[in-house]
């Protein structure tokens, strides 16, 4: 029950003058129900690597497995696998197509083969869970706002109730408010649904406070693998590829270097709060001082 | 998958031919075309895959790029030779139900035939070699003289390389909305006919959707920089001949020279 790229290596246009070596290399293993990030700067592979999860382009080199079968034998089955491995393209309220919501979320289940009953209940439980009302299903999807749109989208994808979802980018675009709502709405389903997540971000501070396991890719190449507290403890590399830990790692860096015992592993602010508070001796956090 | 198609495309290259000024590549290619329609011997043929071959031996675009050009316009040939060969009246070879293919009929296809493959290599040369930008430039100063009878040669100019500029992101936006899709569970090559037309709505609408967001924000940023239109509009990279255009001209006039000598004398060729 996983997902296995083994030495996957994928070239866009192999042969004339646009070759582009998108890919080099990258092998790793994601377990069923993981959180994880997968982040990189603007060009570095990432959405290249996501369309190898769900079978859509074929590598030029490696396998890829899923559930421990080569997605590319011979007689494997490309389109089951699709609702199984759902795929939330960057900016995906682009896809939007149908007259109305429901429509356009029954999408995905309807090419699954199910009835139209069995859509429109996976495509209420699908929007609900993404935090669309009931009074939005027959509206235009073009006449939501950004936010909305692209939650109908994801709804989309997760009406296939697939035991995957892979999201690239799914906070491009937004205010500082919806980027929270959807990451939030991301990681309720992981909990409630119990579905691997995988994330695509370039920015840690939005995945590094959700995800379990970062995947920090560089040039097409898989730099860093671990947890967040791993991955951190490498924040002069990251700066190096143009990444960033979060403010708090360099903080908490900085503080023991001075010589605190702080925790390296804290994202929040909260985290970091307490951590300091402890390290100075001072169990309660100023809050609950403060009158 | 859409990327097969090459007409229209540019391929960056560091030869003389991509060098030319682009009035000069444009005029030499239109030469060229009508030196096809002057030649009526297999000799002046010749001459023109001489030609032909060494203006693709100097523009460094490999051969394989140039045929993979050709494969998109395979069935339009297909038709018109086959046409030509069944309407040309003359000394029957081979006769079936009642298709009679003459002796005449081949002759005049393959011919037609080599016109056809010529005039199109020759013209994706020119749009391999030469960017939208610089072809529309030429074009847009080719055309100049037809300002004085109200044509608006700029306007046209413009939207030309506009859409030559959009043909590229359209097709990756298609690709986009296709893989989307699929990942949806979208079926776009099974079926009948009616099943695949059905299938591309998910396909058209985004796309036009997206194609008028495009033109949207290209003409609100234009406007932004206030565009409005070519009237004293000057150029940041003004078209300038340079020696070896003349050179270019006078080895096409040399080449057209000879076409028009082996059509008047062409009762003592082959
Ligand atoms: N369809 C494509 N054709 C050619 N090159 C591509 C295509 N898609 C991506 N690339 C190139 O592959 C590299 C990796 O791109 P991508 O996977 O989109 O990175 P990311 O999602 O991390 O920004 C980039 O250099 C990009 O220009
Ligand atoms: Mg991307």
């Amino acid at each position: 029950m996983s997902i296995k790229l083994e030495h996957v290596t994928y070239t866009y246009n192999p042969g004339t003058v646009y070759e582009m070596h998108a890919l080099k290399d990258v092998t790793l293993e994601i377990p069923q129900g993981q959180f994880v990030g997968i982040i990189g700067h603007t060009g570095s592979g990432k959405s290249t690597l996501i369309q190898h999860f769900n079978g859509l382009i074929k590598p030029t080199e490696g396998k890829v497995l899923f559930e421990n079968q080569d997605v590319w034998a011979e007689n494997y089955e490309l389109r089951k696998l699709r609702f199984q491995v759902g795929l939330v393209f960057q900016y995906p309220e682009h896809q939007l197509f149908e007259s109305d919501v429901m429509s356009d979320v029954c999408f995905g289940p309807a090419n699954e083969g199910l009835t139209q009953e069995e859509c429109r209940e996976r495509a209420k439980e699908a929007l609900n869970h993404v935090g669309i009302s009931e009074e939005y299903y027959d509206k235009s999807p073009f006449e939501l706002s950004g936010g909305q749109k692209r939650r109908v989208a994801i709804a989309g994808v997760l009406a296939m109730n697939p035991k995957v979802l892979v999201l690239d980018e799914p906070t491009a675009g937004l205010d500082p408010e919806g980027r929270k709502e959807i990451l939030d709405q991301i990681a309720w389903l992981h909990e409630t649904r119990g579905i691997t997540i995988i994330l695509v971000s370039h920015s840690m501070e939005d995945v590094a406070r959700y995800v379990e396991r970062i995947i920090v890719m560089n040039e097409g190449e898989k730099s860093f693998d671990g947890s967040c507290k791993e991955v951190f403890s490498h924040y002069k590399e990251l700066e190096k590829i143009g990444l960033a830990a979060p403010q708090i790692t360099y903080i908490m860096h900085a503080l023991a270097a001075k010589g605190l015992d702080v925790d390296l592993s804290a994202i929040t602010v909260e985290e970091a709060r307490d951590s300091i508070l402890k390290a100075l001796g001072k169990e309660k956090p100023c809050s609950e001082i403060l009158p | 998958m859409l990327r097969d198609i090459t007409i229209g495309q540019y391929y960056p290259a560091d030869s003389i031919l991509h060098r030319l000024d682009p009035r000069v590549k444009f005029i030499v290619t239109i030469v060229f075309i009508v030196s096809l329609f002057v030649n009526n011997t297999w000799t002046a043929y010749l001459v023109s895959t001489v030609f032909l071959a060494a203006v693709i031996k100097i523009s460094k675009v490999p051969f394989r790029f140039i045929v993979k050009g050709l494969k998109a316009v395979v069935i339009l040939l297909m038709i018109t030779l086959f046409f030509n060969m069944i309407f040309t009246p003359g000394t029957p070879v081979f006769h079936f139900w009642i298709i009679t293919i003459t002796k005449e009929g081949i002759v005049t296809a393959v011919r037609m035939g080599i016109r056809l493959i010529f005039l199109i290599i020759g013209s994706s040369l020119m749009t391999l070699t030469t960017t939208p930008n610089q072809l529309t430039d030429g074009l847009e100063r080719l055309l100049k003289p037809l300002e004085k009878i109200k044509i608006p040669v700029h306007d046209i100019a413009m939207i030309m390389s506009i859409a030559l500029r959009f043909i590229p992101i359209l097709l990756e936006e298609t690709d986009k909305i296709m893989k989307a899709q699929i990942a949806r569970g979208a079926d776009f090559e099974s079926g009948g006919l009616m099943k695949k037309i059905k299938s591309m709505v998910p396909l058209l609408v985004p796309l036009f959707i997206s194609a008028f967001r495009r033109a949207n924000d290209l003409a609100m940023a234009m406007e932004a920089r206030c565009y409005h239109g070519g009237s004293g509009r000057t150029q940041m990279k003004p078209l300038r001949y340079h020696g070896r255009d003349f050179g270019a001209y006078i080895i096409a006039a040399i080449y057209f020279a000879v076409c028009i000598l082996m059509r008047i004398f062409g009762r003592y060729l082959l």
